[in-house]
């Protein structure tokens, strides 16, 4: 991860559109605002102009039904449907692809091209594309299959990247989309023409379904008539964290490489920020337990007044192409199929599948590195350390103390050089005003307007909603931070110095919260290095061949750097209380996640969130029922942690429910 | 071909003592910088070949003002001297064998036609060399030889054709023993003719091309003929598991031997009689075929043989691309109808192809020239630079081979095949002679090469082909190699289920501190990639020394377990000490 400069506001020469990429020398990082051109030019002459995207690697695109054809003729699809049906399975599996497969023409990515101008002109001040790494992915497109992997923090993510792509005359990708999208009426047909293909939530063991699927994935894949996408993470994301990565299209895509039908393919990982997502309040409102709405085109017409807002900037970083043939060196032996025909259904072997973890996870890091904060990240990290109120000129100053550890450990800030930096801060706040005010000199999370609570819980949840919010901001900085934190807490934990001993405790905290934070499996060392050459980086330890040790200058850092991860800690102590609670032998996850709601907000009404600390002083000691859910042994005193590593588990203890709702 | 003896004991007269085939056919470019192909004893002798120069140039970024001549004659004085084990020598004289410790005999001997062995020899750089070699007249003279082996400890190293391009004849560096190396050229009589049954008995150092003149002026002929069959040994395919062009008619060499005789440390090895099929457990003609001779000599051999076929006829068809040609192939082999043979080049083979035709003496053929490839590309809309062709070989009666042509042609056009003349075939054929030399001349303009193959099933060949080939492209970039490589491939075999791949690969070596190691380097991970498709570690070079290191992968463990208990048993002392599979 480089850390590279806040990225400037300078817009390079804009060039004839033709060969912008070829002869573009844009440095390294430095962005482009795309909507600029839209904001001077006609939307009609941008959606009608000559778009011939430069051939890919593989053959010219089939037409969408000679690709449903060779989807169906295949003999992976033969040896499914005589597996699977005695009925002719065939007319099955041609209705699954009907469903299933994307019908892409050009009128309609015009059509599409066309009408996101005029959105995207009024709900952001700019959209900032890295163009050199578009150059890249450019070049990637002509020499193999390329697989653009997003990550999901918004329905417009998808079509913000089509549009990316169509502005800079690159080949439109196949999209990957939940089937939810296909039920919009209308919405759902223009995307599938314009490039989307719409896969079935819950699949589970539908073999025929699987099929259908996969070979539908691999066909795009093998021909490399246009990039494949889809989100790794595989939902959106609705704290705005990174979530752990989804195996089942990292497989498909994976496959064709494995089996030798391809000599490579390029993963491109993309990070998507936004310095105010559409969605924010729908987000925290799901994090509170309240449904997602439906997805229906009715729904989207009403949702027109998220136009009326300002949500800023927002940013695209391509990243460098990942060769997965250069992944697989070493890793993985691909003569596994040698003896057995390739077209033969099975699940992926052993090998496979820790291969494909560890590119996946990998992919979801890189997204991560490559993600641009706004300066309001770093102050919605401060606020929460201090959700009854401070005052804005501290919480300035420390933003910016924050902004010096944020760059020293590689983050990517877009914080523009040519103005004083308080604007900076300041307007970044602004645009969240809806969360958080600041007022005589004083700055404060917004409660939701309404009626006086009439009950304890209803001003709870108020307040809840802003807390989330601001901590989903927080979240898409916490990468920046998770293992120099990590790190800072097992120091904290260890009697010594010895990196053994911290080392042995960090590994604990990763196995902890595998499911919380990205890490990619088999990295404990590379992750441990990371974090303590980040503190090192920030003066805030010093280390010999076998000791660690924190410097007393930069003690601040330390206790910090420890004080982000405590929110997390708590989550878990809570969840693990109500683990060990005798009345919960057996549960269902369903019935779970309400528990501990439910319990959550009792600790909360009985006082604030800090007493929740204070009332766990004293310890919390192993019960039978906890040794028998495999729980990790852990004693809380104050707010520390002791840890007795010995016998953790790395069985995930927590649903990603459980996981994704711990901002609380 | 000419027809020549390289029977006599001292091949080295009329052969290259550091390049291919015969020293006086040899390819260079005259004053005038073209292509000329030098000698009388090829179609191709004496004939200017004007489209050389530029393709040459072209593909590999070359010059011919940088040239990297070969050292002119072996410096005697550079061969170290032999290591001879005295009361072995005299016993030998006794016995009436035929031996010399000739410097240039030894040096010859010493090698096959890998490209660093090649390279070696050009730079003047001699490494170990066998001390003697001897020439046993007949089967009693082995059996006589391998005794005297046995008492003084000696290395026996046995040397057919010396066509190896798999490092076998290569003396093992760390053998200490005297190294003797057994030179079956002068037992190369055709000892009956069984008509009745069509078998030929033949003593195992027979040249190919000999034993084919000689069974023809009889009416017959083994139908075997492996593109190195003017020079390599009847004993040597059988050694190597050899492969011969017209397979598909006459079988490859284990179908062809009915009987095997070989002389081992523990005795002489054969069957008891000449059936066509026995259950007799495990074939001992296959613990001997593919051996390369670490067990033993293999001295007389009973072969098939067939009636000259009353007709051949060439032919070729044009593809608009190799995904289309390798369906075609593959369509052939479904059908069971494949010709004698039926080889399938990619683009760059084919432009390579056109770069070998001779001047034409006509303006009238130069016209119908122009119009053959006005109506492939323009009328037909084939792409330059996709198109591939294949060549074939039909052979039998004159009425059955033009009802089986217009079958494979009609099989063709199904897949967009256009027949494209007898003329492209036969050059195409001609061309498998002459493309040994071919390296030689590269290596005198700064480009080395080498070619090598495999067998992989029917679904993988065109993944095979592609990521081979892109393999090397990116390797040799990687490694500093400045113009990209030639490389390219063929479908040589079609079988029932698979075909047999050839690759060449070649690149301009300037600004390349080793080139050597790098081109090694590059070979071993195309070889890599040809196992990681599926492909075997060879189809008919065998494994040599220079496949070694992947043979347990290839065989499992146990498979390696049983080989090296067979050696074990029969040559326990390690006679037969080349080293070679194992």
């Amino acid at each position: 991860c480089s850390g590279s400069p806040p990225s400037t506001m300078k817009r390079p020469v804009r060039k004839k559109k033709k060969n912008r990429l070829l002869s573009s020398r844009a440095e390294p990082a430095s962005f482009v605002d795309i909507l600029e051109e839209r904001r001077r030019g006609s939307d009609i002459s941008h959606a009608l102009r000559a778009f011939s995207p430069p051939p890919g690697c593989g053959a010219p695109p089939p037409s969408p039904s000679a690709l449903n054809k060779m989807v169906l003729e295949s003999q992976h699809l033969r040896y499914v449907v005589l597996e699977v049906r005695d009925t002719p399975g065939q007319e099955e599996a041609a209705a699954l692809l009907d469903e299933m497969s994307q019908n892409l023409q050009v009128t309609f990515i015009r059509l599409l091209g066309f009408a996101l101008s005029k959105i995207f002109t009024r709900l952001f001040r700019r959209i900032q594309v890295n163009e050199d790494g578009l150059a890249r992915l450019q070049q990637a497109t002509q020499e193999h299959p390329v697989i653009l992997m997003p990550n999901h923090r918004s329905y417009v993510d998808f079509l913000v990247l089509s549009y990316i792509m169509f502005t800079y005359d690159l080949s439109i990708p196949v999209i990957a989309a939940g089937i939810p999208l296909m039920g919009m009426s209308l919405i759902g047909e223009i995307f599938r023409r314009s490039g989307a293909f719409f896969i079935r939530r819950a699949i589970g063991s539908d073999k025929l379904y699987w099929a259908v699927l996969s070979e539908y994935v691999r066909t795009i894949v093998r021909t490399g008539f246009a990039p494949v996408e889809f989100y790794v993470e595989g939902l959106r994301s609705r704290t705005l964290k990174s979530l752990t990565p989804k195996m089942g299209m990292m497989h498909m895509v994976l496959e064709p490489f494995l089996k030798g039908e391809v000599y490579d393919l390029s993963l491109v990982p993309v990070s998507i920020s936004y310095d105010r997502v559409l969605e924010e309040s729908l987000l925290a409102h799901e994090l509170l337990g309240v449904p997602k709405p439906r997805e229906t085109t009715r729904g989207l017409l009403k949702a027109r007044r998220v136009l009326e807002q300002d949500y800023g900037s927002m940013h695209v970083y391509f990243g460098n192409p990942v060769s997965v043939r250069e992944l697989a060196k070493g890793r993985i032996g691909r003569g596994q199929y040698n003896l057995v025909p390739r077209d033969l259904p099975g699940r992926p072997s052993e090998e496979s599948q820790a291969f494909a973890s560890a590119a996946a996870h990998r992919v979801v890091r890189l997204q991560e590195r490559g993600t641009v904060l706004s300066p309001w990240s770093l102050t919605a990290l401060l606020v929460l350390q201090r959700p009854d109120g401070t005052r804005w000129d501290l919480l300035a100053r420390d933003t910016l103390w924050l902004r010096g550890i944020a760059l020293q450990l590689g983050a990517r800030l877009d914080w523009p050089a040519d103005l004083p930096d308080l604007e900076v801060m300041s307007s970044s706040m602004a645009l969240h005003r809806s969360v958080v005010r600041c007022e005589e000199g004083c700055v404060w999370l917004v409660e939701e307007a309404g009626p006086e609570p009439v009950t304890q819980e209803e001003g709870v949840f108020r307040r809840a909603s802003a807390v989330l919010m601001c901590a989903s901001y927080r979240n898409q900085a916490l990468h920046v931070f998770t293992r120099p934190a990590m790190v800072a807490v097992a120091m904290g934990t260890v009697p010594g110095h010895s990196q053994e001993d911290i080392y042995r405790h960090f590994c604990f905290l990763r196995d902890l919260f595998a499911n919380e934070f990205v890490f990619v499996p088999g990295c404990g060392p590379q992750d441990f290095e990371e974090g303590c050459s980040g503190l090192q980086q920030c003066g805030a330890v010093s280390a010999t061949d076998h000791e660690l040790k924190p410097t007393e200058e930069e003690r601040d850092t330390i206790v910090f750097l420890s004080a982000i991860l405590e929110p997390f800690i708590e989550t878990y102590q809570v969840v693990f209380r109500i683990l060990c609670d005798e009345r919960l032998q057996v549960f269902t996850e369903k019935s779970f996640v309400p528990a501990v709601r439910a319990d959550a907000m009792k600790l909360l009404i009985s006082g604030n969130p800090v007493t929740l600390r204070r009332d766990t002083e004293g310890y919390l000691p192993p019960t039978p029922t906890c040794c028998k859910l495999q729980c990790p042994n852990i004693y809380f005193r104050q707010s520390h942690c002791r840890i007795h590593p010995g016998s953790c588990s790395p069985t995930p203890l927590c649903g990603p429910q459980v996981a994704t709702s711990s901002p609380i | 071909i000419t027809s020549h003896h390289i029977t006599d004991s001292k091949p080295q007269d009329i052969m290259k003592w550091n390049g291919w085939g015969y020293s006086d056919s040899r390819f260079l470019f005259n004053k005038k910088g073209q292509g000329e192909f030098t000698g009388k004893r090829y179609r191709l002798s004496g004939m200017i070949l004007p489209s050389l120069k530029d393709w040459f140039e072209a593909t590999f970024g070359t010059s011919l003002q940088h040239k990297t001549p070969a050292t002119p004659t072996l410096n005697v004085s550079a061969v170290p001297p032999p290591n001879l084990v005295e009361p072995f020598v005299e016993e030998l004289k006794v016995a009436g064998v035929a031996a010399s410790h000739d410097p240039e005999g030894r040096v010859f001997r010493s090698h096959g036609h890998c490209l660093h062995e090649i390279f070696a020899l050009r730079e003047g750089r001699i490494g170990r060399v066998p001390d003697l070699v001897v020439w046993p007249n007949c089967h009693n003279d082995v059996v006589k030889i391998v005794e005297l082996a046995c008492k003084y400890n000696v290395c026996l190293m046995p040397y057919g054709g010396g066509t190896s391009v798999s490092s076998a004849l290569e003396c093992p560096l760390e053998e200490t023993r005297s190294v003797v190396s057994l030179d079956t050229s002068q037992m190369n009589r055709i000892l009956w003719i069984d008509e009745k049954n069509l078998t030929v008995h033949v003593e195992a150092g027979i040249i190919g091309q000999d034993l084919e003149r000689q069974l023809n002026e009889s009416g017959y002929c083994t139908g075997h003929e492996p593109d190195s069959m003017e020079f390599s040994s009847l004993g040597g395919w059988v050694a190597t598991r050899a492969s011969g062009m017209k397979k598909n008619i006459y079988g490859n060499i284990e179908d062809l031997v009915v009987h095997i005789k070989m002389v081992t440390p523990r005795g002489v090895i054969e069957k008891s009689c000449q059936g066509p099929r026995m259950s007799t457990g495990p074939d001992i003609h296959h613990f001997i075929m593919g051996s390369e001779g670490t067990l033993g000599v293999v001295t007389e051999v009973t072969m098939k043989i067939r009636p000259l076929p009353e007709y051949q006829k060439y032919g070729s068809i044009v593809f608009p691309n190799f995904q289309q040609g390798v369906s075609c192939l593959r369509e052939v082999a479904r059908q069971r109808c494949a010709p004698a043979s039926i080889r399938l080049m990619d683009n760059e083979q084919f432009q390579f192809g056109h770069a070998l035709k001779p001047q034409v003496s006509s303006i009238f053929t130069s016209f119908l020239d122009g119009l053959k490839k006005f109506y492939i590309t323009k009328f037909k809309g084939f792409e330059p630079h996709h198109l591939c062709v294949a060549t074939l070989l039909f052979e039998g009666d004159r009425e059955k081979v033009l009802q089986h042509e217009k079958q494979v042609y009609d099989i063709a056009a199904k897949f967009g095949g256009l027949a494209a003349g007898e003329d492209n075939g036969q050059r195409g054929y001609m061309l498998t002679f002459v493309i040994a030399y071919l390296r030689d001349l590269g290596m005198d303009y700064y480009v080395i090469g080498e070619s090598f193959e495999t067998s992989v099933p029917w679904d993988r060949v065109l993944d095979l082909c592609r990521n081979v080939k892109e393999r090397i492209v990116r390797e040799c970039k990687e490694r500093g190699v400045q113009f990209p490589p030639f490389s390219t491939c063929r479908v040589t075999q079609t079988y029932d289920a698979g075909a047999c791949v050839y690759f060449y690969f070649a690149f301009n070596y300037r600004g390349l501190a080793d080139p050597l190691h790098v081109y090694e380097r590059v070979e071993h991970e195309a070889r890599e990639e040809i196992l990681a498709n599926g492909g075997s570690l060879s189809h008919h070079h065998g494994v040599g020394k220079l496949r070694k290191e992947w043979m347990r992968e290839a065989v499992s463990t146990v498979g390696l377990g049983m080989l090296q208990s067979v050696k074990e048993y029969v040559d326990p002392n390690n006679i037969f000490g080349n080293r070679n599979l194992l």
